[in-house]
């Protein structure tokens, strides 16, 4: 990962604020924490992943503004907001994603499990075969089917033999909804599929190395609706067993598929809660807006 | 540029000028203009084509002479008299031989009434000194050969070649031609009996440089340039494929490698002669390598190569779409795993063409190994990478220099052999990226 990643903790840890200094400023802020302004409830019982007071720069620019949220185990959290609110980049600082981008420096704590995935000891590899990620564009590798789905398990040494394998890659086809139509064609490029088969290809390939949380950046923006209904039908079945963290424009989706919704503006995260009250009964203004489409 | 009357909706139409005719206004002067452009296209191509059609019938029709070369049957008496006084079959003895007496013996029994030095030299002078090296081989070969008599095809000399191929003029005077009145007679005399002939110039493929054009080959030149490439290939790929990957993917984004960004491209412009000078410098005065070797050779087209295969290989890197990165690295893919299973085997076709031009580029480069003593006369055919040896293209300019006829044809055929590599290199090339490429 070098030093992209080296970067990024640096700016962490010896940045303008020293890391001990960060700490502090998170524990000593609890009260803080607890009436920011963000509207609703950011805490749950049973949390999966933890953030405290995330900042993103892009450079001098503020992309994320001291956002804090619980993403509850086994839950469906949908992330909404207009375009360039941030969304996508908090979901990418959850699988730590930005570490790509050089200009990018993160503050403020994302823990997983308890485990702050920022930590040195932290390895990125380890943390994304943990937290896996399906794509606003479907994008197989230019390999078969076969390989697609194969690739994470056997980079990360998770089956020994050819049997299991091919066990793996068939189950996850199968809880992709995807095994029918490509039982016949296991060897055939994952690029000839249609578009929404190649997106139900991608969250396979996800579900191959069994990921604790699933991060979706608008799946479906790219998909028809036949294709888009069917991944939101995947996405309620994945709850059982997957966190899934989504992404999307289309605030019908949000409604259809998440639990719980977090309205994102300007960097901000303005207001969280169950997805129903969010719809039906939004209690800042912004969020309402939103809603009932005034901007957006 | 329709002929039918528009139909005219009466609250669309203003009543002066309508759509239809300020456009038409200027529809010709447009339709014009893309036609005289595309006139423009052909004319360039069809200019290019005419000078390629030219560049090689001319090279064809001079070289292609070369491929054949002319021999003269000659009755050879392998007189042991003359062989092995001895009769012990020593072989310094069979070695030390004088061979050349046993073809001028023959040229006399060819043509008994000649007489007197001159016109005896004269009819030597019919025959190539290689000759007498070929029937030293035979005997050395077939010892059995002493005592019997035999019709032996040997090589004639680069004169009559010439003479036989009609590149001298007969009726030019006696003083202006190198051939002599009564050799002409003599060869028209071997002509009729059907005792000369040109047979396919084998020599040309087998043997090293020569100050005699009938007995001078590429060979030499020709393992001298697989040699260099060799090295330029096995250095300047690895290295130039890794660091064009380091530089893309893996270092940091600031003013360090943006210095090193503008010196490669710098590199990459520079005139091949001063890699020459460099490579003098550098490995043969500093480090003491051999001069005038295909190491050194291939060390100096290394230098120049590199900055080509590493420019070209950074944009073959970017040409991979990021979702294939992001892909790989959000399943937990390290940078290396993404790199190495996914971005470079999409970026690999395009590194090998950028690699096969630098390595064409080297083949045909002369320059900066005239600075490395590459350039001398070398008559074995190298062996290894430090033998003395050269390359074709300083071959082609050091045949070039020469007066003789006969090396005028060879330079060209030098030439076609030098083509002949460079295609069978560009073919290559094509079959290694059509396997790499993506099969979808």
């Amino acid at each position: 990962m070098s030093t992209t990643a080296i970067q990024t903790k640096a700016a962490l840890d010896g940045g303008p604020t020293p890391a001990v200094e960060t700490r502090e400023q998170s524990s000593a802020g609890i009260a803080d924490y607890n009436n920011r302004q963000t509207v609703g409830k950011i805490k749950v019982e049973n949390p999966k992943m933890v953030c405290q007071g995330v900042d993103v720069h892009y450079g001098a620019k503020q992309a994320i503004k001291n956002v804090s949220l619980d993403i509850g185990a086994n839950e469906v959290i949908a992330f909404i907001g207009p375009s360039g609110c941030g969304k996508s980049t908090f979901l990418r600082c959850l699988n730590r994603m930005n570490d790509t981008i050089p200009i990018c420096r993160i503050t403020g704590q994302i823990k997983l499990d308890d485990e702050d995935i920022y930590d040195k000891i932290v390895d990125v590899v380890q943390l994304r075969a943990r937290v896996g990620m399906v794509f606003q564009k479907p994008n197989p590798f230019p390999k078969s089917i076969y390989e697609n789905v194969a690739y994470g398990p056997r980079i990360h040494g998770m089956v020994n033999t050819k049997a299991e394998l091919d066990e793996l890659v068939r189950n996850s086809l199968e809880r992709a909804g995807l095994i029918k139509e490509v039982e016949k064609r296991m060897n055939e490029p994952g690029t000839s599929l249609s578009g929404g088969q190649q997106q139900r290809l991608c969250i396979a390939r996800a579900i191959a190395v069994n990921p604790e949380v699933i991060l979706m950046d608008e799946p479906c923006s790219a998909l028809d609706p036949i294709a888009t209904a069917k991944i939101e039908e995947l996405i309620d079945e994945l709850r059982e067993n997957y966190t899934i963290v989504i992404v999307t424009h289309s605030m019908q989706q949000a409604a259809r598929v998440s639990q719980r919704t977090a309205y994102f503006h300007l960097g901000d995260l303005i207001e969280v809660g169950d997805t129903d009250q969010i719809f039906t009964n939004p209690r800042h203004k912004l969020t309402e807006d939103y809603i009932t489409g005034r901007f957006g | 540029m329709s002929t039918h009357k528009p139909t005219v909706h009466p609250g669309l139409t203003r009543p002066e000028r309508d759509i239809k005719t300020i456009v038409n206004a200027s529809l010709a002067r447009r339709n014009a203009a893309e036609r005289r452009f595309r006139w423009y296209g052909l004319i360039a191509i069809g200019l290019g084509l005419t000078f390629v059609v030219l560049m090689f019938s001319n090279i064809i029709g001079r070289g292609y002479p070369a491929f054949w070369q002319a021999y003269i049957q000659i009755p050879i008496t392998f007189d042991p008299a003359v062989i092995d006084p001895d009769g012990q079959r020593d072989p310094r003895a069979l070695a030390n031989a004088d061979y050349a007496a046993l073809v001028r013996a023959g040229m006399r029994q060819l043509f008994p009434d000649v007489q007197g030095r001159q016109e005896l030299r004269a009819l030597y002078g019919l025959t190539s000194s290689d000759a007498a090296f070929e029937l030293q081989t035979r005997v050395q070969q077939n010892p059995k050969l002493i005592g019997m008599e035999q019709e032996v095809w040997l090589l004639a000399s680069a004169t009559v070649d010439t003479f036989i191929k009609g590149n001298i003029n007969r009726a030019l005077d006696e003083s202006e031609r190198p051939i002599k009145d009564n050799q002409i007679e003599w060869i028209d005399k071997l002509q009729t009996t059907g005792k000369i002939e040109k047979q396919f110039n084998s020599i040309l493929f087998s043997r090293g440089d020569s100050r005699e054009p009938e007995q001078a080959g590429i060979r030499g030149a020709l393992m001298g340039s697989l040699f260099t490439l060799m090295v330029t290939f096995l250095l300047s790929f690895p290295i130039g494929v890794a660091t064009a990957v380091y530089l893309e993917e893996f270092a940091p984004k600031n003013r360090w490698t943006d210095l090193i960004e503008v010196n490669i491209n710098n590199l990459a412009a520079v005139p091949s002669i001063v890699f020459g000078l460099l490579g003098l410098a550098v490995f043969i005065n500093f480090f003491g390598l051999p001069r005038s070797a295909p190491l050194v050779g291939g060390l100096v087209l290394s230098l120049m190569t590199l900055p080509v295969i590493i420019i070209a290989g950074r944009a073959a890197l970017t040409s991979v779409p990021p979702s294939i990165r992001e892909a790989a690295l959000g399943m937990g893919a390290s940078k290396l795993q993404t790199v190495g299973h996914h971005v470079l085997p999409l970026a690999m076709p395009g590194m090998l063409t950028g690699s096969i031009i630098g390595m064409a580029r080297a083949l045909g480069e002369s320059a900066p190994l005239l600075m490395i003593g590459m350039v001398a006369f070398i008559v074995d055919v190298p062996k290894s990478f430090l033998d003395p040896a050269t390359v074709l293209p300083v071959q082609i300019y050091l045949w070039s220099d020469l007066p003789e006829r006969a090396f005028v044809e060879r330079t060209s055929a030098a030439i076609m052999v030098l083509l002949a590599f460079m295609i069978l290199m560009n073919g290559l090339a094509i079959v290694l990226r059509r396997r790499f490429e993506r099969r979808w």
